[in-house]
């Protein structure tokens, strides 16, 4: 679900094109190897452009932190830019540049993922590059100290000052009590704050060795040639077993919960959180398709039930949404969201999001619906190989979670099958207020706060 | 166009990622990248639209495009806002469709519609698989769009409704703020300044939106752009019948005064944010400036090369003061902006800010190094095909190339455009088009004095 991943929750009619889209892939020009050492490799051709993208995934994220180092996961990744013996602070990204590439990475809940964009040529020289620090990485305290900085900085810009990102981490924090998925992948303010380069380091020498990774390429490759370029430049690295994890898993919720944000805004928001079962076998429980097709009902285009009938018909939201993603390493959660429209009440939002829910459970979907949504998840198949980097995303994020390429055939062959009556099935099943998580943004106008400060306000100039 | 509200990342990049932080900077990274072998034909339909097509075989996919000079520069005064709430009505009622029966045809058959509207131009999108029956539908849906949009009065009325309490929502945040008061106070006299207000938008009338339909939305008003599996005959019967479907009867919109770049003003605004948001800039170049190479190679040594230019090495690598910072150029219809961004907590913003202009102040007086130089145009040459690797970003490139009216071979003589820049020409680009004096700086969310 690589979209859902990278974009989670961002414009949910992306969203859920996305995840229609990543369950829908074809195996076609796919080929996978693994190395002596652990390391999975996979290789998409696709030769429209003379172009590739390597990918690094290592399957470790912000759910294997532990209380206290939260962000450690994503810090590090900030740190993998920092170094090794034989390349040096910023010479990684120099070196991609100069041989007119792109490199960036991120990190998840579920993994932590790196990447170059590069001319196809250049592949062996991304290859030395993305090995050397695999396993040799400097952590040096100097470089830390600045980039914990940048850590914070991005924290306050991406979470402190957006009530909507407060609101998202305190509605998972709450929901979630016993699992890791309860801590930001950012980490806490006092966590960043209090962090060392020896907790970043340490962090590394646990997790980073081939064995824990999965080696992605797509684009105008031949995937004989980049098996064999990389068994030259990662075959010789070791591997090492990373230490067991546990569970930790969520105990049952027994009632609903709730939780308000104040913060500067006009509008309130309102974010609904329910306990939903995720995909752990392809050919498991038909419940997480069915969940899968029911969001796509509620929210898969412009007049899909949910802006229909409240932003369009009763006119009660601005914009209303629904998110689920199926695949992840951890517990899933199925979002109702939205914006009611000034003058009307979040709870009366909330009311008509889970009345939209009722009437499914009781009088089912229309089959033109389902129909439509399974449509949309056909064309999205094709759509989404006009992209090489979309491609290798969806690769590696399948592989993080343990699933072969090729099942994303038989996931997809699964939501094909989903029926009505199994759409009803799932509305009635897992819309309990008993294992719902509700959190409110309250907005507190800034007029409160400071002075109001329309652009139109005087400046002042010096 | 529906829009949604976001909900934040659950993944984090270690560096921000161009697309979201930069959007305006793609209209400028859109238009100079691409290989050297994608062929553009270019004709033009009988009422008068200009064609650009490129086919595209390999995947059973089509993109149709419209961009029209129908962008907000185009607000009647008094009326701010017309343009982007115009834009907004189009997919929403048109033909014998309502917008629910038209939002269902294009999901039954899997296309997706999308638009985007920005000082410029107001665009149409259509994606569609090739097969021909569901091309057929959709575009029969497409075609009724471009032909008569209702504009109805309860439609009206909800959007503009969600539009005023959209607005209201986004004057709280920083970023929204600080990117107002940069352009308000970057063009005073020029309508890239103009400002949407809640009350502005809410005096705005149906008959308004009439009007500014029938105004702007012409063939001759239009560039159409197609990608993807068609032959050269389809896609002229296809342009000929999207053209058609448009109003002939108008008057070409006529541009206003070019912006001159004024004194520079010094703006700070409060904002409770634990950052402050700081904008540097002025209005700079339009597209096909001259200037143009050198400012971009120059440019990428500043502010433009993701990790490796001087603004991210001073400012985050050496001393962790900011998460994002950059600098870029927007080429426009008219003299685009040249922007340095950047946010910070606010305790360092003086400190900060004062140091990316010192960065700019350094780079104007002395211009790039030679080995700067040398890995720019390495970069920019080498990078040059991630830019043209699918069929959408194909149709982004084709797309401005029409508008704009960029000479059609731009693409071929990129390469070696960035290649012919030297030294010299990168100072005195930068010399022509940046002169400190005229900065304007904005600061939202400032620390109390």
């Amino acid at each position: 679900m690589t979209c859902t991943r990278i974009r989670s929750l961002r414009h949910c009619a992306l969203l859920l094109v996305c995840a229609l889209s990543a369950l829908a892939a074809r195996a076609d020009g796919v080929f996978e190897t693994t190395l002596k050492n652990g390391l999975k490799i996979i290789v998409k051709e696709d030769h429209r452009a003379p172009v590739a993208v390597q990918m690094v995934w290592y399957r470790v994220g912000g759910m294997d932190e532990t209380d206290g180092v939260s962000g450690v996961a994503h810090l590090l990744e900030h740190m993998m830019f920092k170094g090794t013996p034989k390349v040096g602070a910023g010479e990684f990204s120099r070196r991609v540049a100069a041989v007119g590439g792109r490199d960036n990475a991120f990190t998840g809940s579920d993994y932590t993922a790196y990447f170059q964009q590069i001319p196809k040529e250049k592949l062996t020289d991304m290859m030395a590059l993305e090995a050397d620090r695999m396993r040799h990485l400097t952590v040096a305290p100097e470089e830390f100290a600045q980039e914990i900085k940048v850590v914070m900085e991005e924290r306050r810009l991406r979470t402190e000052d957006n009530p909507n990102a407060l609101l998202f981490e305190q509605t998972r924090a709450v929901a979630f009590q016993a699992h890791p998925y309860r801590r930001p992948v950012i980490g806490w303010m006092n966590d960043l704050e209090n962090m060392t380069a020896a907790d970043a380091k340490a962090w590394y020498e646990i997790w980073y060795a081939p064995n824990n990774a999965t080696l992605v390429v797509s684009g105008d490759v031949a995937h004989e040639a980049v098996f064999k370029l990389a068994a030259r430049h990662y075959g010789g690295l070791k591997p090492q077993k990373p230490p067991a994890q546990k569970p930790q898993r969520e105990p049952e919720q027994k009632g609903l919960r709730r939780l308000t944000v104040k913060g500067p805004a006009e509008l309130p928001y309102l974010l609904m959180a329910w306990k939903a079962p995720g995909i752990t076998r392809i050919d498991g429980t038909v419940e997480p398709f069915a969940l899968n097709m029911l969001a796509a009902i509620l929210d898969g285009h412009a007049s899909a039930r949910l802006p229909r009938r409240l932003v369009r018909e009763k006119q009660m939201a601005i914009s209303v949404g629904a998110s689920y993603d199926p695949l992840n390493r951890g517990p899933a959660l199925f979002y109702l969201y939205g914006t009611p429209v000034p003058g009307q009440t979040p709870e009366a939002l909330e009311a008509a999001l889970k009345a939209e829910i009722a009437d499914i459970a009781q009088n089912g979907v229309e089959a033109a619906e389902l129909a439509r949504a399974k449509a949309q998840l056909l064309a999205a198949e094709t759509y989404k190989r006009d992209s090489v980097f979309g491609q290798a995303m969806e690769i590696g994020a399948m592989a993080i979670l343990g699933f072969a390429y090729r099942d994303i055939d038989a996931m997809n062959a699964r939501l094909e099958a989903v029926t009505t009556e199994e759409v009803r099935t799932a509305a009635q099943s897992w819309f309990n207020d008993d294992s719902l998580t509700v959190g409110l943004l309250q907005p507190t106008p800034l007029a409160e706060t400071e002075a109001a400060s329309a652009p139109s306000a005087a400046p002042t100039r010096r | 166009m529906p829009h949604k509200i976001s909900l934040p990342l659950s993944s984090l990049f270690s560096r921000p990622r161009r697309a979201i932080l930069m959007l305006a900077a793609s209209v400028l990274l859109a238009a100079f990248s691409a290989r050297a072998d994608i062929r553009i034909e270019h004709w033009q339909t009988q009422n008068g639209s200009r064609v650009n097509f490129v086919a595209a075989r390999t995947l059973p996919i089509l993109d149709v495009r419209l961009d029209f000079a129908a962008g907000s520069m185009f607000d009647p005064a008094g009326k701010i806002g017309l343009a982007a709430l115009t834009h907004r009505l189009l997919d929403l009622g048109a033909g014998d469709l309502d917008e629910d029966e038209i939002s269902n045809r294009l999901a039954d058959v899997g296309a997706q519609l999308s638009g985007h509207a920005d000082a410029d131009r107001a665009s149409l999108s259509l994606r569609v698989l090739s097969a021909p029956e569901k091309q057929a539908a959709a575009l029969a849906v497409f075609t009724g769009i471009l032909r008569q949009p209702h504009f109805s009065a309860p439609v009206f009325a909800r959007e503009r409704a969600n539009s005023v309490a959209a607005l209201k929502d986004a004057l709280t945040r920083p970023d929204a703020l600080a990117n107002r008061a940069f352009w308000n106070a970057l063009y005073p006299a020029h309508p890239y300044g103009n400002l949407t207000t809640p009350e502005g938008l809410a005096a705005l009338t149906i008959e308004d939106v009439r009007q500014f339909w029938r105004a702007h939305y012409l063939a001759a008003n239009a560039t159409i752009s197609i990608v993807g599996d068609i032959d050269r005959d389809a896609a002229g019967a296809l342009a000929e019948r999207l053209a058609a479907a448009l109003p002939t009867e108008g008057v070409p919109p006529v541009l206003p005064d070019p912006p001159v770049a004024d004194a520079g003003k010094i703006l700070q605004l409060p904002h409770p944010a634990s950052q402050a948001h700081i904008y540097l800039g002025l209005p700079a170049i339009a597209k096909n400036d001259p200037d143009f190479f050198p400012l971009l190679v120059g440019n990428y040594i500043l502010g433009g090369g993701g990790f490796v230019s001087r603004l991210m090495t001073e400012i985050r690598e050496k001393r962790g003061y900011a998460y994002s910072v950059y600098s870029y150029f927007s080429p426009m219809k008219q003299g685009g902006p040249f922007t340095v961004g950047l946010q910070t907590r606010k305790e360092q913003a003086d400190v900060a800010r004062t140091l990316a202009k010192k960065i700019l102040a350094d780079f104007l007086r002395t211009g790039p190094e030679p080995a700067e130089l040398a890995a720019a145009k390495a970069y920019l040459t080498g990078s040059f095909p991630l830019n043209l690797d699918s069929n959408w970003k194909i149709l982004t490139q084709v797309a401005d190339i029409g508008f704009y009216g960029l000479p059609l071979d731009y693409l071929a003589h990129y390469q070696e455009r960035v290649q012919a820049v030297e030294l010299a020409d990168i100072r005195a680009a930068f010399a022509r088009h940046v002169r400190l004096e005229n900065l304007t700086e904005v600061t939202v969310g400032a620390a109390k004095e």
